[in-house]
């Protein structure tokens, strides 16, 4: 370096700054940060209104309107040539609708001849009366001919109009309850005799053309034996395959294809699995159709990607630092894994677990195609009877036209989605609890 | 004997098996000579022994024993003659099997004394709750009974042969046991077997998946030639009655592939940008608790069923932007309540968490000194994400948008429910369109006749929506992996 004077160096005039156009940069910096923030808006946005529309038209699901009625078990209705002594059948075949109608008539003060009034009340009571009526005299005959407090349910409109979602300014011809049902339906309220309850019967009715009376028991218990046998085939399975492909297999072009398949799997429509399940379990093996041990393996099938990708990541999680510790202290590859790394991993494979299953759980699609669809009124007792799904019960109830199904299928909704967020929140939990970093 | 009470005494056998083994074991171990497994493994090799062989041979004899059952139906019933009042062989067969079931519910005395025609039979049998076809004739009677003898006789015989191969695998094992015995090599390497076993369930899907398509599609294609599928404008299959068999549909795959690629297109319009928006916002510009507060509330969205985007679809948006059209023009709608953009719009919303997870995950996978470099040089931020990270990021988020386009055209309950099922072609993003998937569900629900093509194309309709989503998965795949690798 050569010394240069210091007077002779040349200081440059400091001129105006360059204009680089830092003002409209740092507005398209603004900009495209808004973006972001009006990106995760809407989405937040579209979750809230729709879960706030789910929500209040289905919340109401959960109160049925029931009539409080002195019952008179007439003997003159139930058995009028008195022969239920010698042919059971005459208990079953009762003609129950009469004494509800009958005590309801003489609650709201009817003259029992006033025959057009009586007709007026055509769909006041729900007809699961029959049934309702039905069980308490099979279960205690000594009952006919005494009189006792029950709880009738209404007819699914007068449910709706109980809960104020009928428009009254709307024509009488135009509506399904009419003014003199109105009339009587307020007699009863003012009287206490006619109130919600907490609906029990959704949680247990089986399917019914009837809103009142049907309910999403079998669906609930369909739901179940699906999960049940998903989380015993897919389990077992998954891991097991996740642990030879992570721990054991080669590397080489057999173990390359099953993986590209696990991913492709993974992304497969789920339609195409029930294609699979029809066209495998059902016509070739001969299963049957509607039941929950098909919808079991299909799903099965669906979710094993899912459980295995998930599996495989907490297995690779896990340090070789373990393995080579293992290995040194003289435990076979087979003592490794089970011993050492399976419990390390299995707070991951219990969160994929459970995600999969929660997505298992909210499946349509394939099980449409293996006939779950199905108008089962009971309740199955194995999983090879006819069963529905709730997912598949909520669709089902979107078909219907009534308001009443609407109002139930939403109901539905709140169910399912509760169920899924719990099944989430502890995969999430759990991930939070036990995650290692290691 | 029931094969299930066959299998619990295998396993029954197989624990006592176990628990002599180990027992065994454990007593030579005298301290004299080192043992090469631990008693429990001579034990589970004992188990083994027992309850593998005895349950394939379980299996095989299931087989077998029906195929063998089915043959002596076969020959026991009388010639088929023109006036036969059963429609088919196979179905004469399958009525003395019903028959036979039927019967096992009957209690000793009622088959003691059994009556020769189905007349008197059938009110008995329905008092037990079985319920038989009509067309059950006198003569099936006697072979059901024979059938019955017949099976007794094989099960008894497979259940001896099942349980003495059980018991002699147990013994066979039991005798091995020594110090030296490598008991533990033996049960590792059928474990190992087990686990390559249960990988192999992925391929087999996949080979279920094609194999039973393709019969049912080649099926197909017998009785409509492939060119009137793959580029027939009209979709019109004509649902003919069981047998009537004159009215052939057209089956045109053109309108139902227009539908499903606009839907997608529609989706892809609304996912991807939000998507990719968030993705940079969450990736580059939220703070750790902002972070921790949006990630599982879009995690959330994505865990919804897509069939409760579907009813909100149909039951709230659709009804909603069909009466805000008609409030616009101040009369008709201009959107129908079950529109291609209603659909497009609700599946948008399903697969924005889809397209954000996957280009977050793509997106913080840019190294940091590319940020850093960018950031160094004087860029903004947003410069820096729009010239640097997004170019650098470009093939990994090509990769996931094709994944989510793949996801939307498989996707099924939206469109079932909101986008319609009339097959149209049309431009007009208002009208209803359908999809590939909303036709398989209608072909295949309710009760059809399962070999006419009216159902078999349905199967048609998977293979192609099978190859479609296939061919993208693995470009997707393959490009995300590429890419993957070079910053690692």
């Amino acid at each position: 370096m050569t010394d240069i004077p210091m007077d002779t160096m040349v200081r440059p005039a400091a001129h105006p700054r360059r204009d680089i156009g830092l003002k409209a940069r740092y507005a398209a910096e603004r900009r495209f940060r808004i973006y972001g923030v009006v990106a995760i808006s809407v989405g937040l946005a579209f979750l809230a209104i729709m879960l706030i529309t789910i929500v209040s038209k289905g919340y109401t699901a959960f109160w049925q309107t029931t009539v409080s009625l002195p019952i008179t078990f007439d003997e003159k209705v139930i058995d009028p040539s008195g022969k239920r002594a010698t042919d059971p059948s005459v208990l079953i075949k009762a003609n129950y609708p009469k004494l509800a109608e009958n005590a309801l008539v003489a609650k709201l003060g009817i003259s029992p001849d006033d025959k057009p009034m009586i007709q007026k009340l055509k769909g006041f009571l729900s007809e699961g009366a029959r049934v309702q009526l039905r069980d308490i005299v099979a279960a205690d005959p000594s009952v006919i001919g005494t009189t006792r407090d029950v709880n009738i349910l209404a007819a699914a409109n007068l449910d709706s109009a109980f809960k104020g979602q009928i428009d009254l300014s709307v024509e009488e011809a135009r509506r399904k309850v009419s003014d003199q049902q109105i009339t009587w339906m307020n007699k009863l309220k003012a009287e206490g005799a006619m109130a919600e309850h907490f609906n029990s019967g959704l949680f247990t009715y089986g399917a019914s053309s009837r809103p009142e009376t049907s309910g999403m028991g079998v669906a609930i218990i369909g739901s179940f034996y699906m999960m049940v046998i998903v989380l015993l085939l897919a389990l077992p399975i998954g891991v097991a395959a996740s642990i030879y492909l992570e721990e054991f297999a080669k590397k080489n072009r057999f173990t390359d294809l099953i993986e590209v398949n696990i991913n492709n799997l993974a992304a497969v429509p789920s339609i195409v699995f029930g294609l699979l399940g029809l066209a495998v379990f059902i016509n070739f093996l001969g299963m049957p159709r509607s039941a929950a041990f098909v919808g079991g393996l299909v799903l099965t099938l669906m979710t094993l990607p899912t459980i295995i990708i998930a599996t495989r990541a907490a297995l690779a999680a896990v340090p070789p630092s373990i393995r080579s510790a293992a290995l040194g202290l003289g435990a076979s590859k087979m003592q490794m894994v089970f011993q050492h790394i399976l419990p390390l991993a299995a707070p991951g494979i219990l969160t994929g677990t459970i995600i999969g299953l929660a997505r298992a759980l909210g499946e349509t699609a394939p099980l449409l195609l293996i006939g779950m669809v199905a108008f089962v009124a009971d309740p199955p007792t194995t999983p090879f009877d006819p069963a529905t799904a709730l997912p598949v019960q909520i669709y089902m109830w979107a078909n219907e036209a009534e308001r009443a199904f609407v109002e139930r299928m939403s109901g539905a909704i709140i169910i399912l989605l509760v169920f899924l967020m719990a099944m989430n929140i502890t995969a999430i939990v759990l991930r939070r609890r036990f995650e290692r970093r290691w | 004997m029931s094969s299930l009470l066959v299998l619990a005494i295998v396993v029954a056998v197989g624990l006592v098996a176990f628990f002599i083994g180990r027992q065994r074991a454990a007593a030579q171990d005298n301290g004299k000579v080192k043992p090469h497994s631990r008693a429990h493994y001579h034990g589970w090799w004992a188990f083994l022994l027992a309850v593998l062989p005895a349950l394939l041979l379980l299996a095989v004899w299931a087989v077998g024993s029906s195929v063998y059952l089915d043959r002596h139906i076969h020959a026991a019933l009388p010639e088929r003659t023109v006036d036969s009042k059963v429609a088919s062989e196979a179905l004469d067969v399958s009525l003395v099997k019903s028959l036979a079931r039927g019967l096992r519910k009957l209690d000793a005395g009622t088959l003691a004394a059994m009556p020769a025609s189905f007349a008197e039979l059938q009110p008995l049998l329905a008092a037990k709750g079985v319920a038989l076809a009509s067309d059950t004739q006198d003569y099936m009677i006697p072979i059901a009974v024979e059938a019955n003898k017949v099976q007794d006789r094989l099960s008894l015989f497979g259940a001896i042969v099942i349980l003495a191969s059980s018991i002699a695998g147990a013994f066979y094992a039991l005798r091995q046991i020594e110090p030296r015995a490598r008991a533990r090599n033996n049960v590792e390497r059928l474990m190992l077997w087990g686990l390559l076993a249960a990988s192999t369930i992925a391929i087999l899907t996949t080979v279920g998946i094609v194999l039973s398509m393709l019969f049912q599609t080649i099926t197909f294609f017998e009785s409509v030639s492939p060119m009137s599928f793959f580029f027939g404008t009209v979709w019109d299959p004509r649902f003919a009655a069981a047998g009537s068999g004159g009215s052939q549909g057209q089956f045109g795959l053109i309108p139902l592939l227009a539908g499903t690629l606009y839907i997608a297109a529609v989706a892809l319009l609304v996912a991807v940008p939000v998507g990719l928006m968030s993705a940079v916002y969450m990736a580059e510009y939220a703070t750790p608790r902002v972070r921790s507060v949006v990630k599982p509330a879009l995690e959330l969205l994505a865990g919804i069923p897509t069939i409760v985007y579907g009813i909100f679809a149909v039951v709230t948006l659709g009804p909603f932007l069909r009466d805000l059209s008609a409030a616009l023009t101040g009369g008709s709608p201009f959107i129908q309540g079950q529109s291609i953009f209603t659909a497009g719009l609700v599946m948008g919303v399903m697969l924005i968490p889809v397209v954000s997870s996957l280009s977050d995950d793509i997106i913080t996978a840019v190294p940091r000194a590319m940020r850093d470099g960018s950031l160094g040089l004087g860029a903004t931020r947003s410069e820096t994400i729009k010239r640097v990270i997004l170019p650098a990021a470009l093939p990994g988020i090509v990769g996931a948008i094709l994944l989510t386009a793949s996801r939307a055209i498989g996707e099924t309950m939206i469109v079932v429910l909101a986008a319609g099922v009339a097959a149209n072609l049309t431009i007009n993003p208002f009208e209803a369109m359908t999809t590939i998937t909303v036709k398989i569900v209608n072909q295949l629900t309710g009760d059809l006749e399962f070999n006419s093509p009216q159902t078999l194309v349905a199967f048609a309709l998977g293979l192609t929506l099978f190859t479609l989503t296939l061919v993208m998965n693995i470009v997707a795949l393959y490009i995300v992996r590429k890419y993957r690798e070079q910053y690692e």
